[in-house]
């Protein structure tokens, strides 16, 4: 048996557009990129959108469905009301180049700011020894697929357009992957704050509500970074320790 | 004004179709009505103990001009000096140390820049559009969170103790359901207390080596119970202050004769029974 459904999709380009809608067939278990896909296939081969895994790793589907920044290869039809029309926007922090795809290049430029790992020189043996539960911790950082949904919700680059003075919450837990690393050896924390700007993040979660790979962006990637930056500049206390004692300084 | 992407602008605006608002809206209620019964009830200064159980609103508290309320019985920490001013109940003191420990702790920030300053209202919601700066500037202040959690860590024992004290009544020991929701306000404030992310840091957080020698690994045992519940901070944000509230509510019907305790010293019990 199958069923109906309608897309409403924007269609246009940077400058302007607007909302068409199309119906089609649907069948059990489809999700909303294969409702893109039968309204390319049937009524509008040239909308544009990207995908490419649709398995929910590769990151490119990111749109906002029904107004809630998503990847469109992992939502199901089923999860909204039966007939109901479903409305799909490309993400609004980023430039849009056609329909649902957008220039997310800003964030590529982002990533270049910040200093790649870098370790000790290597031990005689030519090993690097690290215990797994020194991994656990930033391994969480590492299943982040940039999908830019993160990117797209926080409201300081989404409302604020605050985009010099921030980094957004994918590039903070980078830099808590790299700072929390065992071996690596850059002191990132004047940068975290004074160039990747932790002190603007106001820890609301929607970075955390929204990413796919369910990373715990704020509670272990931001706030910890927070923490850091307090210990550097604005607790008296351990302050004074660094200063006097060298407390708390890479080895 | 729709953008050019379909997307709506200015505040409290969206696409979105779920009901959004309903978080942010019980966040309101829930800090708001608090909020409301706290300031009643901290001014008011009166009921706040019963038989050997003291309203943890109230700790320390034998402020002279309630103790016909009550008993000097409670006077467990010494009378309040007589020029103290009636105004400036001790409850007002004690709930604005631990007041300034959960309004700067990263959940209640979270609820409230949402709920209350719409900072954004929700996820994909526009928020109140003004010159966003953050937590720097004028909330700079925030980054000294972990000096309020050693104030609320000074005070945990002082609840403790109230607690212990009301498992005896006339030198009797013994135990009564005022003993038993005095213990479990306790265990949930030090849920709360102890999942704070400035203790999660300094526990173990702050560390970049979790195996380097045995410091860090016993540091690293404490950060990973610390991170147990840290994961469920906000569930102890409001079981705790909800209960705190309960516990405060509880003795203050007993305490005005509405509700009668169950206890081993006089089976059920009126507040009559205790005098
Ligand atoms: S928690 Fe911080 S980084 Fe994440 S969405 Fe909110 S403001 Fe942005
Ligand atoms: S952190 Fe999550 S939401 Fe952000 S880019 Fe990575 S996977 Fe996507
Ligand atoms: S198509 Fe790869 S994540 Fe959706
Ligand atoms: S008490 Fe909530 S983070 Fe410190």
């Amino acid at each position: 048996m199958s069923r109906q459904r309608t897309l409403r999709v924007w269609r246009g380009d940077g400058s302007s557009g607007q909302f068409e809608e199309y119906t089609c067939d649907v069948d059990e278990g489809m999700v909303v990129l294969d409702l893109i896909h039968q309204v390319q296939k049937h009524h509008a081969p040239d909308l544009a959108c990207r995908w490419n895994c649709k398995a929910g790793k590769c990151g490119s589907c990111s749109m906002e469905i029904n107004g809630k920044p998503k990847l469109s290869c992992m939502t199901r039809l089923s999860d909204y009301e039966e007939g109901a029309v479903i409305q799909v926007q490309p993400l609004k922090t980023f430039p849009i180049i056609k329909d649902l795809a957008t220039d997310v290049s800003w964030n590529f430029r982002q990533n270049e700011r910040i200093t790649p790992f870098t370790p000790p020189q290597l031990p005689e043996d030519g090993d690097y020894r690290m215990q797994q539960v020194d991994v656990d911790r930033v391994q969480e950082f590492r299943k982040c697929i940039e999908c830019f949904l993160c990117q797209d919700t926080c409201h300081i680059l989404r409302d604020h357009e605050k985009k010099e003075g921030f980094v957004g919450p994918r590039f903070m837990i980078r830099v808590a992957q790299l700072e929390m690393h065992p071996l690596d050896t850059v002191d990132r924390i004047p940068a975290t704050r004074d160039e990747y700007g932790s002190g603007m993040c106001n820890i609301t979660r929607c970075c955390t509500e929204v990413c796919p790979e369910h990373i715990n962006i704020t509670d272990n990637g931001i706030i910890p970074m927070k923490e850091r930056v307090v210990d550097r500049f604005y607790d008296p206390v351990t302050i004074v320790l660094r200063r006097v004692f060298g407390w708390g300084k890479r080895a | 004004m729709a953008t050019t992407g379909g997307h709506v602008q200015g505040f409290g605006q969206t696409n979105r179709t779920d009901r959004w608002w309903v978080g942010p809206a019980a966040t309101a209620g829930g800090l708001g009505a608090w909020l409301l019964y706290y300031a009643w009830a901290a001014f008011q200064g009166k009921y706040w103990a019963a038989g050997p159980y003291i309203s943890p609103f109230y700790i320390t508290y034998t402020h002279p001009t309630s103790v016909t309320d009550t008993s000097p019985a409670y006077a467990f920490w010494g009378m309040w000096p007589e020029w103290w001013p009636a105004l400036i109940t001790p409850a007002l003191i004690l709930g604005f140390l631990p007041g300034t420990f959960r309004v700067t702790c990263y959940y209640y920030r979270k609820a409230y820049y949402r709920a209350f300053f719409g900072m954004p209202p929700g996820c994909a919601v526009g928020p109140r559009p003004v010159n966003y700066r953050g937590e720097t500037g004028l909330l700079l202040f925030q980054n000294l969170h972990r000096y309020t959690l050693y104030l609320a860590l000074l005070l945990l024992p002082i609840l403790y103790y109230e607690a212990a004290l009301s498992y005896s009544w006339g030198g009797e020991l013994g135990i009564g359901l005022g003993s038993v929701i005095l213990t479990i306000n306790c265990f949930l404030i030090t849920g709360y207390t102890l999942g704070c992310h400035a203790w999660r840091h300094l526990i173990g957080g702050r560390l970049n080596c979790f195996s380097c020698d045995g410091i860090s690994e016993a540091r690293h045992g404490a950060w990973r119970f610390t991170t147990w519940l840290n994961i469920r901070h906000m569930r102890f944000a409001w079981m705790s202050l909800y209960w705190f509230l309960f516990t405060d509510v509880f003795i203050r019907l007993m305490s005005m004769g509405y509700l009668p305790d169950i206890n081993t010293w006089n089976g059920i019990s009126w507040i009559a029974d205790f005098h």
